[in-house]
Parts: C-alpha cells; structure tokens; sequence
C-alpha cells in the first residue's frame, strides 16, 4: 500500500515461508518415492523381479518415514528447525501409507489373494506377525491424527497415546532384521538410527519430568526412595 | 533311459527344430513387448560372451522358455560379491577365471590338482535346460552349458570310503568385496552324497545360453543339482573333497533350522519364514505350485526311498 507502511519484520516473515512451504515440501517428500517406483517400474528399471523389489521399497520407505516423523522433535531441539514439526502428522501419515502400501502389496500382488498362505503367515511366520502388528500399532495413531481428536481425547492422553510410534518404530526394525537372511547391515542401520532419535528426546523427557516433580512439589528422595 | 524323464508329458515338449529356432522367437516376442510399451523401455541384452559348442541339447524343463539372458545374469546370489540380487553382475567383472585349477583331496586314489583347461579338451560339452528353484520361492528355466558330475568323480576315482563330497568356493578378498564382511562362514562349502552326486542329472555348468558361464553365475565352473535349492549349486569351485561324514555346509551350519544338507524342492516343507507351496517364476506375475524335487521326482526319487522326506530340506 503506502510507503509509510513500516515493513514486516524479518522472522516472522521467514516463519510465515515456512508454515506455507512446510507442507508443501512434505508432500512433495511423501510422494516422490511413490514416483519414483511407478518410473522405474515404467522404465523396466526394477530388475529381474519386479514385484519383490517394489515390495522392498514400499517397506523402506515405510521405515524411512517412521525416521522422518520421529525426527521432528530432536531436529528442533538440536538444531532449532521448527518447519520439521509443522508437519511431523504429515510424515507420519506417510509412514502410515507406505506401511499400509506394502500390505496391500503383498496381499494382493505378491500373494495375489492366496488367503490361506496369507493366514498361515499372519499366524506361524514371526517376521510377518510383527510386521502386520506395526501397522495395527500405527493404526489407531493414523485414525486419532486430527484435530478433533485430539480435542475429543485431550492433549495429555493424545500424547501419551501417540507415544505409540516409538513401539511402532521398534517392530518395524525386527520385522525387517527377522526377514533378512544372512546380512544385517540395513536393518542395524535403522535400529541406530531410531536409536539415536530416541537417545536425542531423553534429554527433554528428563527436563520433562523434574519440571512435573518440581510442579507436585516432590523431591527425587520421595520418587525414588532414599 | 528311464532316468531322461520328466514330469511333462511328450507331447509337451518344444519339438527340437522349434526349440533352435527360440531365441527367434524370443527376439520376436521381446520386440513385440518392445513395440507394445512405452519408447523408453530399456532394451533388454541378449547373450554375450565367449561361443562354447554344445554337441547335444536336452530340453529337461518340458519345453518352457528359458528365463531371458538379462534376468539371468542380472539377479543373483552369490554373497561373495555382495548380498543384494544385483551385486554380482556389478562387481563380479575383477573375477579372473583363467588360469583355474580345481584341488582334489580326501578319499581319492590320486589327489591332485585338477587345470580346468586339461579338463574341458578331454569332455565333451552339453547343453541342458532345467528348471532352477531357489529356497526363496523363486525360480527360472536355464540353459546351461557342461558336462555330468557324474563323468568328473568317476575320473577323479574316490575310493570307496567316499561317501559324501565336498564342494568349495573361491574366497578371494581381494576381488570378492562380499568376504571382507562375516556374513557367512567363508568360503563357501556345499556338499552331495555320493549317489546323488554320480546321478545322471547332476551337472557341471561351464556356460549360459551357449556363451561361456558369467562371472556372476559362477564362474568358471560351478554345480547345477536341478532337484535341490539353487543354494546347493556351488560357484566358483576351487576344491572337491571327498569324505566318510556329511560335510558341514555353510547355510545349514549358518541356520540349521532353514536350511538342511539334502535341502531337496519341497512344496509340503516350508521355510520357516516362508511357504515353498508355490514359487514364482521370474517374468511371471502369479506364483505356481512348486513341484516336488522341481519336477523331477520320477527321476530322483529313489535316491531317498525309507528317508523321512521332512528331514531332506
């Protein structure tokens, strides 16, 4: 308008970008995987056999968006990035599809709705019981992602339920690690990576918790005995 | 010749004048797919390599299309060179296959040290197409190029305390990038009982699709048991040994609840990880029944009359 308008000033202008851009790129991120499979399936370029490598890949990216998620917190606590947090749901949700994705796969193309192998899998076979249990984990966390049900539950019993994702996280990797045959190396890979992510939010838990403790006004003597 | 016969049916086999003409029809089928999809499909490689001349050709896999050259040569295991499908073909090319020499040890008249040049002037090459079905539930239609097992141990004269022999792979860190790590107990070691491994289906494969054998596939000369899981082909092989007591086998020592000794295609044996009900061929979108001893139970069966056949895995 006028020039007299004081200009807007800078920070909130760059948090402004962010909140508009965040997004965006994350679901530029979400889908470029799936992009990625259909031009290489397109293009002949998945190998020999087709449907076991996409398969992988739907899996891999399901770990890889777990990771995402679960880096949000640490990102900002280390590094200060708050866009990661703007749209940690997002990546969950992602997490969630590919997870889904991959099931959806090997139902009905890898086992092409041969229900009887499929029962006797999701029954006998650990590596698949915990991988089908991952995605009953995330599940319930995909269902309660929205607003209103974070106001339906509360925030303090949203979190504790969303706390979920770190289980969800866990079995992933031994679904993985359990489905390997001789070489462990990707699946370790994740394992230190969640590692890690868990390793960076104790700090915070432990603020967290002497800050509840300072709050009820109990001394640690009183928690944990003399 | 009772021994030739497979589960298909005469009539079911690709009559001879037709089967030298399949690499036409491969190319003509190749080209139709090619025209069919999109331009920037990749053109699929044919056979390359050194020409071996085979003197005869038995089609032992009831007249099914081999698996193309590219999916041959292109997803393998072969840990040595790495443990994803595409590992050998990318890193096996530092192979050196000649000079190559196979040592003979243990229960034989005459230990020695087999040049595999001598070898191949003196036997004559055949081509055979068999069925490959690996314990991951895939599998494919390979033509391979070699001579029987049967015609090297007769040659090598074990004696009669042989009842097993052995089998080792190269282990060469310098050009295997796959043995710097301790994925398996290094070198690799497979092993057949006697009577399995003089049987006329027991191979030697020195070539792919009349070219010589890739290195990826196990070259310069590797084993071919069309009965068992693909695990017991043994690459690369360097030293035979023949033995008293069942040799201690890498997979089976690795995990003995998945992977046994005889590891013979078992549809009503699964894995533990996996069903081996069904297999699928590789180019093929739905799996099909595996066979018992991959179709050729007529064949081999006998080998394991009054053995417990969930005990062969």
């Amino acid at each position: 308008m006028s020039e007299s308008t004081a200009p807007t000033p800078k920070v909130p202008r760059r948090r402004e970008l962010s909140r508009r851009l965040a997004p965006l790129a994350a679901w530029a991120l979400g889908l470029a995987p799936l992009a990625k499979i259909a031009a290489d399936a397109l293009r002949g370029g998945l190998g020999a056999n087709p449907i076991e490598a996409i398969l992988n890949r739907l899996g891999f990216w399901t770990l890889t968006f777990l990771a995402l998620t679960l880096s949000a917190t640490p990102l900002k606590e280390v590094f200060g990035w708050t866009a990661p947090l703007r749209v940690r749901r997002m990546l969950g949700l992602f997490a969630f599809g590919y997870g889904v994705t991959h099931f959806a796969f090997y139902v009905g193309v890898d086992k092409f709705f041969d229900w009887r192998t499929i029962a006797v899998d999701l029954t006998k076979r650990p590596f698949i019981m915990v991988g089908f249990a991952t995605l009953l984990v995330l599940l319930p966390l995909a269902v309660t992602s929205t607003d209103g049900w974070v106001r339906r539950l509360g925030y303090t019993r949203w979190k504790r339920l969303h706390r979920l994702v770190y289980a969800a996280a866990v079995l992933a990797v031994v679904h993985f690690l359990w489905r390997v045959k001789a070489d462990h190396r990707r699946p370790l890979l994740f394992a230190a990576l969640f590692g890690a992510l868990f390793a960076a939010r104790l700090p915070g838990l432990f603020r967290a918790r002497a800050r509840s403790r300072a709050a009820s006004g109990r001394t640690s003597r009183e928690l944990f005995g003399a | 010749m009772s021994v030739w016969k497979t589960d298909q049916r005469e009539s079911e086999v690709t009559p001879e004048s037709l089967y030298l003409r399949r690499r036409d029809f491969l190319r003509l089928g190749a080209a139709g797919a090619l025209a069919a999809a999109a331009p920037a499909l990749a053109r699929p490689a044919g056979p390359s390599g050194p020409a071996l001349a085979a003197s005869e050709t038995r089609d032992l896999a009831g007249g099914e299309k081999p698996t193309p050259w590219d999916s041959v040569t292109t997803y393998n295991n072969f840990y040595e060179f790495g443990s994803s499908k595409e590992d050998p073909a990318q890193n096996a090319g530092s192979l050196v296959t000649r000079p190559w020499s196979i040592r003979v040890e243990g229960e034989v008249k005459k230990p020695q040290v087999l040049d595999l040049d001598g070898l191949l002037r003196s036997v004559p090459l055949e081509e055979r197409i068999y069925r490959h079905r690996c314990v991951e539930a895939w599998s494919m239609v390979v033509p391979w190029l070699g001579f029987p097992l049967a015609d090297l141990v007769r040659r090598l004269e074990p004696t009669s305390a042989a009842k097993y022999v052995e089998f080792e792979t190269l282990l060469d860190p310098s050009r295997m990038p796959g043995v710097r790590r301790g994925v398996l107990d290094w070198p690799y070691r497979e092993g057949l009982r006697m009577d399995e491994a003089v049987h006329p289906l027991a191979f030697v494969a020195v070539g792919l699709y009349g070219r010589a054998l890739p290195n990826q596939n196990g070259a310069p000369l590797r084993l071919v048991v069309p009965w068992k899981y693909g695990f017991k082909g043994a690459k690369s092989i360097v030293r035979m040994r023949f033995t008293a007591s069942m040799p201690q086998t890498t997979w089976a020592r690795m995990a003995p609840n998945e992977y046994g000794f005889y590891a013979n295609v078992n549809p009503a044996v699964d894995h533990p990880r996996w069903s081996q009900a069904k297999e699928r061929r590789i180019g093929d979108f739905l799996r099909r029944d595996t066979l018992p001893f991959n179709g050729y139970a007529s064949e081999v069966a006998s080998l394991y009359t009054g053995m417990d056949p969930r005990t062969l895995y």
